[in-house]
């Protein structure tokens, strides 16, 4: 099987800090892959060069076979490349409604969905529960439910993959076990890039897990290889909890 | 827009312009003329507010694209005798090229930097009309005689300097625009112009080109103001120079601001409400800039949505 | 006359004409470096120092130079009063927003400019210099007071670069404009110094447009030049840099002076205007500044 997306020697400098240090990174398609690590680990870094929100300094993106390294954000929206924001960023001025129109007609523009705006929005405010609350301004949604909003937003774009940065930050315990039925359901037509913290929710979803420290890769594995793996208890864990 | 009825909404716009159209017959002369001039200006007015209240793009310099219509209009017919509907024309095509070079331009900068560009590239096309003078009339103008301004369709003629002729055409202009913008705000492309405005950032990561985005309207708005200045030429007979001056890219920014940004109404009624208190008060001062500051300042401090923008904040919800 | 005393006299009138301009900039630059507010009403402020110098000046009777030191004196602290007026009643309460703040400064720009007509009139006025000594050079007479008002806006201008650099006052302005909120946490009283700083910026405007009055007249438009000229110093030497400033000042000053003897003085500006539009759009940071905003 093909890789859906590998990176080569992929870097970013600030200045003189490497946020990201010549990364090489592979992820298969219908994979729910997790990337951990300890603050300034250059984990959002890492993604943003994957949703092109950031220009890397050198080394390649390669999407579905296509190298993608120059193309600007929206471009790679189109290809499939979602990203959820880690600070929610949903439209407070505009309905539910309105945020999920938004993804679902650029879709529909892109032909790569048919039918109508109404019925897209539906139904993906339906698969995330805020079908009753389509008419509610979303600055006016709870928390959670703007959290489930940003995701409906990522599902509505039709993503093949579909980068979440702290989904379940801010989360209720409930809410977080909706969340992971939700995050498994959408990995059955797509791949799942996900930054998270909450290692409970890492351990139960993730197929496999990116551990990053410093701008690199430090392991990879199942996750129990990584529980396992002393390096990484050192790196992350021991930091963590030290 | 909340909970959307096409229905009544349509129904509202056509309201407004039945009742603009039966005005004609019960106004006293002198406001079936002021409100001929309202009608043409508040084009302008709505154009801008295409770009300013959808968007949420700031420009000082809107004056070049009226501008560039009454000029594109107006010097066809002075000098080479075009007719009125080719004038016309001329004059939206010469707004919106001009538009399209601005907006590659002006783009490329945000916030304060594109309000005082926009001004800056304004106040160059100005003083391009008073250095050409020899062709524009300078800060003199030009009048453009009644004979130059007669439609002639198949066997009729209609005569733009007859009151009731230029009633009527200024509100077909209106109109049109009215729907066109009611339609555009309801449409795909004006979601995405709502949210480049609340959010560019976020909306470039639904896979929106945030930039042609913002291009399209910017040539929209300039098309729909110099079809407002244009108008203005042929209906009115007279292109000057101080229709590009800097006070007239403030104008429609206060009248949108009065009347109420991102809505399609307010457009009609900041020009309608600003015109009148203006007409009134220049009874008894001259003094009418300090009125437009005064206003200005006001608005900005205690008013900022504006008449209709507060109307639908607290009552009618469903208002595009 | 030959090229070259021509040319020396275009210089030294591009020299005062830079002089003023870099005072009347250096207001606008510290108002929006400080407060990040791009004041329109700028022009207005200059105007206004103007228009009070003929008033004062022709309040006392005397010596010309009695009139012109008290019109020094008084027209800018009158102009800073209106200023914190102004800021205290409409840019406080609009929290400093700059969109907010533009739109109100225009409004501002309209009642000062009306209230001038109004009570002024649109009459132009001269002033009386204050000393009317002629400098002999060679090939001609030139005015002493027209260098003198160069050596007032070094000295002003160095004067504002110590109190800047060298005094508690300028840290704190520094530390308001490098990040407000930490300024805030820090105990500097932000409120008062973006007070003080439009203030300041208003009173530099006035003292330039007093220093020019007894060269080029009062008159309720004249505001209109000294913004747009402001406004292509302020961008072309970066957005609230000093030392860009007065460069720029100076470039724009001698090459107006110098351009305007050979093109039409319109042509000069659409050219001008043109070039800062272009600045602007392809390099925000200004010629001079490094870095971006």
């Amino acid at each position: 099987m093909t890789p859906l997306l590998t990176t080569k020697g992929l870097s970013r400098h600030f200045g003189g800090l490497r946020a990201v240090d010549g990364v090489d990174f592979t992820l298969m398609p219908g994979e729910i892959r997790a990337i951990i690590g300890p603050n300034g680990a250059g984990k959002t870094t890492f993604v943003s060069l994957l949703s092109g929100r950031i220009r890397p300094s050198s080394g390649m993106v390669v999407f579905d076979g296509a190298d993608i390294t120059a193309m600007p954000a929206y471009k790679r929206v189109r290809l499939g490349v979602a990203y959820t924001f880690q600070i929610t960023s949903v439209f407070a001025n505009l309905t539910a409604f309105d945020n999920v129109a938004l993804p679902v007609q650029r879709t529909l523009t892109d032909g790569r969905t048919k039918g109508q705006v109404r019925s897209g929005v539906m139904a993906a405010l339906e698969r995330t529960g805020l079908a009753e609350r389509a008419g509610t301004l979303a600055g006016q949604l709870s928390y959670g439910h703007q959290r489930l909003l940003e995701v409906a937003m990522g599902l509505a774009l039709k993503p093949r993959l579909l980068i979440l940065d702290e989904p379940t930050q801010g989360l209720a315990d409930s809410e977080i076990d909706n969340f992971i039925t939700l995050v498994r359901e959408i990995a059955r037509d797509a791949a799942v890039l996900l930054i998270e913290h909450n290692m409970p929710v890492v351990m139960q979803l993730a197929g496999r897990i990116t551990v990053f420290n410093s701008g690199k890769i430090l392991a990879e594995g199942t996750p129990g290889e990584i529980r396992a793996n002393a390096e990484v208890q050192d790196a992350y864990l021991g930091a963590a909890h030290g | 827009m909340r909970n959307a009825s096409p229905a009544k909404t349509y129904a509202l716009h056509i309201s407004v312009i039945a009742l603009l159209f039966a005005l004609n017959f019960v106004l006293p002369d002198y406001h079936q003329g002021l409100f001929a001039r309202i009608m043409a200006l508040a084009v302008f007015a709505m154009g801008y507010n295409l770009l300013f209240g959808y968007v949420g793009l700031l420009s000082l310099g809107h004056a070049m694209f009226f501008s560039a219509g009454l000029y594109g209009a107006g010097l066809t017919v002075y000098h080479l005798g075009w007719g009125v509907p080719e004038a016309f024309v001329a004059g939206v095509a010469c707004g919106a090229l001009l538009a399209l070079v601005i907006g590659l331009l002006a783009l490329r900068t945000s916030g304060v930097a594109f309000m005082i560009v926009t001004m800056m590239f304004a106040q160059v096309f100005y003083l391009l009309i008073l250095y050409f003078a020899a062709w524009t009339g300078g800060d003199q103008g030009l009048v453009i005689q009644q004979a130059s301004r007669v439609i002639a369709i198949g066997g009729a003629s209609f005569d733009l300097t007859d009151p009731t002729v230029r009633y009527m055409s200024a509100l077909a202009l209106f109109s049109i625009i009215l729907l066109v913008t009611l339609a555009v705000v309801c449409s795909r492309f004006g979601r995405v112009l709502v949210a480049i405005r609340e959010n560019e950032e976020r909306t470039k990561m639904l896979g929106y080109d945030t930039v042609a985005n913002k291009l399209t309207a910017v040539v929209a708005s300039g098309a729909i103001c110099a079809a407002s200045g244009a108008a203005y030429a042929l209906l009115f007979g007279y292109v000057g120079s101080s229709f590009a001056s800097v006070q007239y890219s403030i104008l429609p920014l206060l009248w949108v601001l009065l009347g109420g940004a991102a809505t399609t109404l307010g457009p009609l009624i900041g020009t309608l409400f600003m015109y009148y208190v203006t007409d009134i008060t220049s009874g008894f001062t001259s003094a009418y800039l300090l009125i437009v500051g005064v206003a200005l300042i006001l608005l900005v401090l205690f008013f900022p949505k504006g008449i209709l923008g507060s109307i639908r904040e607290r009552w009618l919800r469903w208002l595009p | 006359m030959h090229f070259g005393p021509h040319l020396l006299l275009a210089a030294l009138e591009g020299l005062v004409t830079s002089a003023v301009l870099a005072l009347t900039a250096l207001g606008l630059s510290l108002v929006f470096g400080v407060m990040r507010v791009v004041n329109v009403a700028h022009g207005e402020f200059f105007m206004l120092g103007a228009v009070l110098a003929w008033a004062v000046s022709t309040a006392i009777s005397g010596h010309p130079a009695v009139g012109f030191v008290a019109a020094l004196v008084i027209a800018p602290l009158l102009v800073g009063l209106v200023a914190l007026v102004a800021e205290r009643l409409v840019l406080r309460r609009l929290n400093y927003n700059p969109e907010g703040t533009i739109v109100a400064t225009i409004g501002m720009l309209y009642i000062i400019q009306q209230l001038a007509l109004t009570f002024y009139g649109p009459e132009a006025r001269p002033v009386e210099p204050p000393f009317s000594y002629r400098i002999l050079l060679p090939w001609f007479g030139y005015s002493g007071y027209k260098l003198s008002v160069v050596a007032a806006s070094a000295i002003l201008l160095v004067i504002t670069w110590l109190v800047l650099t060298r005094t508690r006052i300028g840290l704190i302005m520094r530390a308001t404009q490098y990040d407000r909120e930490t300024a805030q946490a820090f105990g500097i009283p932000v409120e008062r110094v973006y007070a003080g700083v439009f203030a300041v910026g208003a009173m530099l405007a006035a003292i330039a447009a007093v220093l020019i009055v007894p060269i080029s007249q009062a008159h309720y438009l004249m505001g209109q030049d000294p913004l747009l000229l402001s406004f292509i110093v302020v961008i072309i030497g970066g957005l609230g840099s000093l030392r860009g400033t007065v460069v720029a000042a100076i470039l724009i000053g001698l090459s107006d002076g110098i351009i305007s003897m050979f093109f039409s003085p319109t042509l000069a500006k659409i050219i001008a205007t043109l070039v800062v539009a272009m600045v602007l759009v392809f390099r925000p940071q200004g010629l001079f500044g490094t870095t971006p905003r």
